[in-house]
């Protein structure tokens, strides 16, 4: 009975990690592109050509760039992804403490703002075209238009300024206890879910719309049920996968694409790390730092592809 | 009236009445609010730091690539936090002149070609051990080998030998240098054990302060360090901390909040709205930094001095630095060094704004068609207005500039130093002498006005070499009138560091040699209750 599902679901999983390999293809290559090349970049102006060629050779840059790549995939499976060159620092101890806090905060957000969405976004439908409906698409679609440095910093003066009760600057690190580490997210976790809300809120509110208009959903207001027992029982479990669809790609946008609030908040997270290094043309680090996000937004949209496969009735129960 | 208030000041430094009572009494007694403040901070400095607690900092100009090799410091954060956990021989005193640090007294030969130091005896590294002129030797060396890529080499290209001799580290130079002493104060030659040669990033000093914590572009942590040698005078906190805030929003916010104790960049617009906030200090220092309009002048149409000088003449200055700066800096006289360096001469007279002259010279110069000016946001904060205000007062002068504003990446590689008429931006320096050498020599690099002149060339080596402070500063003023009359920079403005500190933060010094009172706000401040 499961066989169909389970071969879609195989199918999606390797497909994921193809799509993985051509991204490190296409960042490997990418980099290499770039004018000049790493041991120009080490030595900077003070290159003299003496220096280039030993350099070149310690680092193994004469070597054909295929070779190059397996040697720095095979590096990256082991969990070494060498080390950074304007720190001299292990690339993956930097980058492990770096994502723990990014999850941390992106988790934090999405416990709020993915419930918070959804039940809105039902509610909404609940009472579509009233007022409700307007007022929560109203104001879930003006903090979404408000750039994230804005509603940060209306928090800031609120919280932090005016009355004090949470922290500005939520520098964390590994020894922080975990409760600390709550108190010092809660503005910059409100920040995101202000701006990532509005999106999963209209796309619920839409995709279960949509489910209203069908036949059963008729029969099931003739049948006399509550208006939100239709919406729940009947009209919901059918419009999941666009929403869970909409939710990952949230959820990516999350860990990969919030460096603004970083900087606001001082939350030393991925974003910042990437940007740093981008400045001082840190190619391994970059690299590094490409792959992973590469491969968060790859693992959730298989994660929303295998959830729409799982959700669909037709798939599950096979004639 | 002044014992009255001289007792009422001691009473608050004493703990025994409060700011708020003091202030009250001061304005019954007649005296302005800002005068009272100044005798009281004068009266709790004089009453002694306070020891303990953690003082705090939220500073711009920190990068998680940040290393804790002295080399290598480039941006605000290792700056202020190698002052807190190193120490370099001297360090630049607030009035000019030097502070003795590791070295004891620097003495020279009568041609100022040999130099001898005198290391300080009993001071030691946060290792235990205790300095010697071996560790000091090999800091020099360090930093002097191409290889190291330090900050400092530029400085140290004029060393010839360095050597040990007894408890003396003796130096000699290629070329004589009087100014040998402020050579050492360079924030990169911070005295390392074996000069870091086996560890350069180990982040062992000889600072009031031990590291304790280190998270390249997030924080940074210290403990006072309880074999210091100077204890009256530095480290009054227990510990200090700098957080890296790169927002100068949030930078203000922390310091509002009371999560930082003192904050570094307040942007100029917003320091009128600041300065009225409860508990926040501003601490604005004249430095040594300018902002100028070059122009090559080898290049057609900069290389004829007539246009040179109607272009300096349409500079409207006060304007400038009213509507850039807020007022938080001082006109520039086109010359670049000002009052804030040692041995300036102040009679100069100054340049003003002055449109009929600025013609006069316009027309004498035979140019005509309009003049292209580049500028960008990176060449400092405010470069395009600037470039807007100058563009209109040439106009008042029948002079026309084109503005071409080019992308801040690369602006630093492709316009400054290889464009003709440009804005930039210097940081200074902390002697005249290293002013002229970086930038107006024949032979600098870093020649942005290619002011390639022989006989001033000659001006620079001979006031080097000079060891009678009367006949140098006679030197430096010649060679002030010249760039300010053929030379090719206009300056507009010198700006101010402007810093804040907020509630209880007590000790600030001025220092017109860098930002945070040259670094070391959180080793000399201290936290009063």
């Amino acid at each position: 009975m499961s066989s169909p599902i389970l071969r879609l679901v195989a199918q999606r999983i390797l497909l994921g990690l193809v799509l993985l390999l051509a991204v490190s293809v296409l960042i490997f290559a990418g980099t290499q592109i770039l004018p000049g090349d790493v041991a120009q970049a080490i030595l900077g102006q003070s290159a003299t050509p003496e220096a280039l060629a030993n350099l070149r050779e310690q680092l193994g840059l004469n070597d054909p760039a295929w070779l190059r790549y397996v040697h720095w995939l095979w590096g990256i499976l082991h969990g070494d992804f060498g080390t950074a060159q304007s720190s001299g620092l292990d690339i993956a101890t930097s980058i492990s403490t770096r994502l723990k806090n990014t999850l941390f905060l992106a988790a934090c957000a999405a416990i709020v703002a993915v419930p918070l969405a959804i039940i809105l976004g039902l509610i909404a439908v609940r009472y579509r075209n009233g007022f409700v409906d307007k007022l929560i698409s109203g104001l879930a679609l003006a903090s979404t238009s408000f750039p994230e440095f804005f509603i940060g910093y209306v928090l800031i003066f609120v919280f932090a300024v005016h009355w004090q009760i949470f922290p500005s600057i939520s520098t964390v690190d590994d020894s922080t206890p975990f409760l600390e580490r709550l108190q010092a997210v809660v503005l910059p976790a409100t920040a995101l879910t202000l701006v990532v809300l509005a999106h999963m809120m209209r796309m619920t509110r839409a995709a279960i719309l949509n489910v209203m208009q069908s036949a059963y959903i008729e029969t099931a207001e003739l049948k006399g049920l509550r208006p939100f027992d239709i919406i729940r029982k009947h009209a919901f479990p059918n419009a999941i996968a666009p929403v869970v669809n909409v939710v990952m790609l949230n959820l990516a946008y999350l860990i990969v694409g919030v460096v603004v609030v970083e900087v606001i908040f001082v939350y030393p997270g991925m974003g910042q790390y990437l940007v740093d290094h981008v400045a001082k043309r840190d190619v391994p680090v970059v690299q590094a730092v490409g792959l992973i996000f590469a491969a968060v937004y790859i693992t959730l949209n298989i994660v929303a592809d295998i959830a729409a496969i799982v959700a669909n009735p037709r798939l599950r129960h096979p004639k | 009236m002044s014992n009255e208030l001289d007792y009422l000041s001691r009473r608050v430094a004493a703990g025994k009445l409060s700011r708020r009572d003091f202030l009250g009494r001061a304005a019954a007694l007649g005296v302005a609010a800002t005068v009272a403040n100044s005798m009281l901070s004068s009266a709790v400095r004089a009453a002694g730091p306070v020891k303990g607690g953690t003082l705090k900092a939220g500073l711009q100009g920190g990068e998680s690539t940040n290393s804790l090799d002295p080399a290598t410091f480039l941006s605000q954060v290792p700056f202020a936090f190698g002052k807190c956990w190193g120490e370099t021989l001297v360090e630049l005193a607030p009035g000019g002149g030097v502070e003795y640090l590791i070295a004891e007294e620097i003495g020279s030969s009568k041609d100022a070609k040999t130099w001898t130091m005198k290391i300080r005896k009993g001071v030691q590294f946060h290792n235990g051990k205790e300095v010697t002129p071996d560790d000091v030797v090999a800091t020099l060396k360090r930093h002097s080998d191409e290889k190291s890529k330090s900050g400092a080499l530029g400085v140290l290209k004029s060393i010839d030998t360095i050597k040990v001799d007894g408890g003396n580290v003796v130096v000699t130079l290629k070329d004589p240098n009087a100014d040998m002493p402020y050579l050492m104060a360079d924030y990169h030659l911070i005295i390392q054990p074996n000069g870091g040669m086996d560890k350069p990033d180990a982040g062992i000093g000889t600072g009031p302060y031990k590291i304790t914590g280190n998270q390249p572009g997030v924080k940074h942590t210290a403990a006072r360090f309880d074999h210091y040698w100077q204890p009256d005078k530095y480290g009054h906190a227990d510990q200090v901390e700098i957080v890296v805030v790169n927002d100068p929003t949030a930078r203000m916010a922390a310091l509002q909040g009371g999560q930082v104790n003192m904050i570094n960049r307040v942007e100029p617009k917003i320091v009128d709205l600041v300065k009225r906030l409860p508990g926040v200090t501003i601490r604005a220092a004249s430095g040594r930094g300018f902002y100028p309009f070059n122009m090559f002048c080898d290049t057609a149409p900069f290389d004829n001095n007539d246009l040179r000088m109607a272009l300096k003449l349409a500079m409207d200055r006060e304007e400038m630095l009213t509507k850039i700066l807020r007022g938080y800096g001082e006109v520039g006289n086109d010359m670049p060094v000002n009052k804030a360096y040692p041995l300036f001469a102040g009679d100069f007279e100054q340049r003003k704004f002055d449109p009929e002259k600025a013609a006069a010279a316009y027309k004498k110069s035979g140019h005509s068609g309009s003049i292209l000016l580049r500028t960008s946001d990176v060449a400092f904060p405010g470069a395009v207005d600037a470039a807007q205000l100058y563009q209109q007062s040439c106009a008042k002068a029948g002079i026309k500039i084109e503005i071409k504003r080019e992308p801040g990446d690369g602006y630093w590689t492709e316009v400054w130093n290889k464009q003709p008429f440009s804005l930039s931006y210097w940081g200074g320096r902390p002697t005249q002498d290293q002013m002229y050498s970086t930038a107006y020599l024949s032979t600098a690099d870093w020649n942005d006005t290619r002011w390639k002149r022989p006989d001033f060339d000659k001006m620079v080596l001979a006031a080097r070499g000079e060891l009678d402070e009367a006949k140098r500063k006679k030197i430096y003023r010649d060679m002030g009138e010249i760039m300010r009359d053929e030379g090719g920079l206009i300056v507009p403005f010198f700006n101010q560091f402007v810093d804040a500190t907020g509630k209880g933060v007590e000790g600030w010094v001025d220092n017109p040699a860098q930002e945070l009172s040259n670094g070391h706000a959180l080793i000399e401040c201290w936290l009063q209750a």
